[in-house]
């Protein structure tokens, strides 16, 4: 009887062979173990292998593609009328020396451009975000605003942003300001767009426990609304600075004063080709600073 | 009788591009104080619908609801709604979904301290401790719907309304969660109805079961009482009399008279 207990046979009580085999619930062999700790070394192997050539090849390829974009730059190069790689960095070397020098209103460091260059873009593109997240969510909440919005928005949305840049001369007398006001203009409509459809699709069953819960209008908005849109908004946010550093260089190419854009067009001027290709890495590099830093915010409100 | 939720005579009229859809009609029903009822039926029969207009979600076209002799209007804290879909706020820790409502209901009378008790203690009542300051997508279906249920019993409403709770969990998790269902509203006394598309979830919970035709223009077919000595065992309902009873008058409605047409 004993025995009969501690085999798994289900039904202690009926032990008869035929009887175990129609209750259909036969204990499970357990699997032989003599080649599993082998098996495993050898999978654990495979997989450490696999896993160092991913690896590789995540870093070979990025240095594989540069290599071959050098290789190109220094071909054309060759061709006589552009600086080659070399040429180029004793170039970056000089001007990299000594970032933060001042001789005079519109001869000034690397630092300097590139700081002017970043205020101008911080200010238009703050005054866009301050308007344009709030325009976003007063269009997106209220059908009659969106109406209201949507046909001066599909007007002014295409229009490239150089071309508000007389305007804001006109209006702002002034270089700076007017530099300003284009990024303003360019960088708002991917703000307002997307805090606008983040609005628009917040689940239903968000806005169900809201009235459930009869939260207060400020609850609403700060534990339901704003969270539920601020990926969106975000999106919006990175589109916008992409837009505002495109538009600042060639802003600043007609307004001028110190910054990269100036930059660019006073050393075409002076013949200076080796410090116009070191401006467009580095406009690259910061555009490239910028998008990853944003995109990093907003894996910091990823809720899934 | 006490009269503690009373619909009169509610229909609900959806106005549709091709015209007026009837989907509820001639609804009459009275629920006592601390009573479990099932609403059953096949789908599109307007279950969740009669369910939204006593949590004051929609409002209906004829008829009226009273909660405690004063009509039903809007929503309120005072019907603590569990969705299908648990409807968590994704941004907010298990314990501060809970803390929302607990806040919400009763931040005038108490203390902070005591408010952070009443939300510990509903995650107590799922068992749910562990997971406080877990964020839903870190946890697992039952445990979201188990914080759902928290949510909604800790703003201690008078009655407890439920959408197909356990509707996609799997089956033995679901098992699990009715088990604890029954465990809390015992503890708790609570009025609950829910909706559902499972008889024995249907038969094994409820005080009685509401049997709804199928729709468009639905309404109540039959109303089973279900007189079963609480606290039910599930292991030993497979086998008892009444139970299988029940469960046959319930498969009979839906599969002889109410027969889909699909």
């Amino acid at each position: 009887m004993m025995t009969a207990t501690i085999s798994a046979t289900p039904d202690p009580v009926d032990t008869s062979p035929e009887k175990t085999a129609a209750s259909a619930v036969v204990p499970h062999p357990a699997a032989p173990t003599r080649n599993a700790a082998a098996e495993q070394a050898a999978a654990n192997l495979r997989i450490a292998v696999r896993r160092r050539r991913e690896i590789a090849a995540r870093i070979a390829a990025p240095l594989l593609g540069l290599l071959v974009f050098l290789t190109i730059w220094f071909a054309v190069s060759q061709m006589g009328s552009i600086p080659g790689p070399a040429k180029t960095w004793e170039a970056a070397k000089v001007v990299f020396s000594d970032p933060f020098y001042k001789n005079g209103p519109n001869d000034q460091g690397i630092g300097w451009k590139i700081g002017g260059s970043l205020s101008r873009v911080a200010m238009g593109f703050g005054l866009a975000a301050l308007i344009g997240i709030p325009l976003g969510f007063i269009i997106g909440r209220f059908l009659f605003m969106r109406n209201m919005a949507e046909p001066v928005i599909s007007l002014l949305r295409p229009v490239s942003p150089l071309a508000w840049l007389p305007i804001g001369l006109l209006v702002f007398k002034g270089a700076d300001p007017a530099a300003i006001w284009t990024i303003f203009i360019s960088s708002i409509w991917p703000m307002v767009i997307n805090t606008a459809v983040g609005v628009q699709r917040i689940p239903q069953d968000y806005l169900n426990v809201a009235r459930v819960l009869k939260l207060s209008e400020w609850k609403v908005f700060s534990k339901i609304l704003f969270p539920a849109v601020l990926p969106y908004m975000l999106t919006g946010v990175r589109l916008a600075i992409g837009v505002a550093w495109l538009v600042i260089v060639a802003a600043e190419m007609l307004t001028g004063g110190v910054g990269l854009g100036f930059w660019v067009w006073d050393e075409w001027n002076n013949l200076k080709v080796e410090n116009i290709i070191i401006a467009i890495f580095v406009i690259g590099i910061i555009g490239l600073l910028l998008e990853y830093s944003l995109l990093l915010l907003a894996r910091r409100w990823q809720y899934d | 009788m006490d009269r503690y939720l009373n619909i009169d005579q509610a229909g609900m009229i959806f106005e549709t591009r091709k015209g007026a859809f009837t989907a509820l009609r001639d609804i009459n029903l009275t629920i006592q104080k601390g009573e479990f009822v099932t609403l059953i039926g096949h789908s599109g029969c307007g279950k969740s619908t009669l369910l939204n207009l006593i949590a004051g979600l929609s409002t209906p076209t004829s008829g009226y609801l009273f909660l405690s002799e004063r009509q039903i209007t809007g929503p309120g804290p005072d019907r603590g709604v569990v969705f299908q879909n648990h409807s968590l706020l994704p941004w907010l820790t298990c314990f501060e979904n809970i803390h929302l409502a607990v806040e919400r209901v009763f931040a005038e009378k108490e203390s902070k301290a005591q408010l952070r008790e009443r939300t510990q203690k509903a995650l107590e009542m799922v068992g749910l401790t562990q997971a406080a300051d877990k964020r839903p997508h870190e946890i697992s279906g039952g445990m979201k719907q188990r914080v759902g249920i928290a949510r909604a019993l800790a703003m201690e409403p008078k009655v407890l309304l439920m959408d197909e709770p356990f509707g996609a969990l799997d089956a033995l998790t679901r098992a699990r969660l009715q088990d604890e269902l029954m465990r809390i509203v015992a503890a708790t006394g609570s009025t609950v109805v829910m909706v559902t598309h499972d008889v024995d979830e249907a038969v094994l919970l409820a005080d009685r079961v509401v049997m709804m035709t199928n729709g468009p223009a639905a309404t109540i077919g039959e109303i089973l009482s279900i007189d079963l000595p609480r606290p039910r065992e599930r292991l030993a309902m497979a086998s008892e009399p009444r139970y299988l009873a029940a469960r046959k008058a319930v498969l009979e409605f839906l599969y002889q008279k109410q027969l889909k047409a699909a």
